[in-house]
């Protein structure tokens, strides 16, 4: 069997991939710098235990329609677990680990892959929560319901994604609406399991451990002395 | 709950989702890939897959690593090793995920913030 969840070689031309890659480079180096202040003694383990998380749900393709599935990215649900740079740390993680252990995404994809979910998925899901928080702080079906939509924007997102990265240099010959119109359509679909797994899980750990949900705390966790844009 | 154990058990839900619930999952390409192959016509060879027609993937590579030990997430390819191969994943994933938050925690002090209030 065949298994391949995310972008394989050759999709895009090999500057394009470059290009990507440059740009996975950069922005992973300023997240990691960003994410220092949100990692201690606490939250540094539960990192590591989401990211975890984030490639045992990932194997999971659930069906959407005859002869498509679809699967957690889980952009949304770092965001609002760890908070958007440590998140897209986790993510960048679990898809560095699924292309070099498991030959799934293409090496050369990395670049392609970590910008579509790793920053534009954790990122529209977290401002979408950001967005929503007042309405997450209020009840738990507030929560649930801002997991839920955060996630499905971020499903859908990553797709956008996707195809802009198609539009700017695309290597297979399929025309640019067609791939617009099956990218969106099928991740509308995908995003409502997203949008399912993200709030079973954002409502389980915020059951047993709230201070644990980075979109629950205090306007910040930590005290910040430089005030370059990190704002949470 | 007390870190400790939420911890593990968040681990073990981990675990046992990639160790037992993949064995479940839908065998189907998923939303991307079905887009991706959408125009052309897949044929199993000797080779690998081949693809004849306009798609999306049509000037798609061989993984470079799809010989590894858990490529396509089996173990040497073996069917029915799906699960060991989650497991395996989890537990790496973990590791270096883990070193990679810790180590950044550890330099946190240097500039970022202010040590005690």
């Amino acid at each position: 069997m065949h298994v391949a969840m995310h972008m394989s070689d050759g999709l895009v031309n090999a500057p394009t991939a470059l290009g990507f890659g440059l740009v996975a480079i950069l922005g992973l180096t300023v997240a990691a710098y960003q994410a220092r202040a949100d990692l201690d003694e606490r939250t540094a383990p539960m990192a590591g235990l989401v990211t975890a998380f984030v490639f045992a749900v990932q194997m999971i393709n659930f069906p959407i329609l005859p002869g498509a599935s679809g699967h957690l990215l889980g952009g949304a649900l770092v965001a609002i677990l760890v908070g958007p740079w440590v998140g897209s740390l986790c993510i960048a993680i679990v898809l560095v680990v699924q292309a070099l252990l498991f030959a799934d995404g293409g090496l050369t994809a990395l670049g392609t892959n970590i910008t579509n979910m790793a920053f534009v998925g954790v990122f529209t899901g977290y401002a979408v929560a950001r967005a929503m928080r007042p309405l997450a702080r209020r009840s738990r079906a507030g929560l649930l319901t801002t997991s839920f939509v955060a996630a499905l924007v971020n499903t859908v997102a990553a797709a956008l994604a996707f195809v802009v990265e198609y539009t700017i240099g695309g290597a297979g010959g399929a025309g640019l609406g067609t791939v617009f119109t099956l990218m969106v359509g099928l991740h509308v679909l995908i995003g409502i399991g997203e949008g399912v797994i993200t709030a079973a899980t954002v409502g389980a750990v915020a059951a047993a451990r709230p201070d644990l949900v980075y979109l629950l705390r205090e306007p910040a966790p930590v005290v910040r002395t430089t005030g370059e844009g990190v704002a949470p | 709950m007390r870190s400790s154990r939420f911890l593990i058990g968040f681990l073990l839900v981990a675990l046992v989702i990639a160790g037992g619930l993949s064995y479940f999952a839908s065998p189907e390409p998923d939303g991307l890939d079905s887009v991706t192959l959408n125009g052309c016509t897949v044929t199993e060879t000797a080779e690998g897959e081949q693809l004849d027609g306009t798609c999306i993937a049509q000037n798609a590579g061989e993984h470079q690593l799809a010989g590894g030990p858990l490529a396509d997430y089996a173990v040497d390819g073996r069917d029915g090793t799906t699960g060991l191969a989650g497991v395996i994943g989890v537990l790496v994933t973990v590791l270096v995920a883990g070193l990679v938050f810790w180590a950044l925690s550890r330099t946190r002090g240097r500039g970022v913030r202010s040590g005690g209030g």
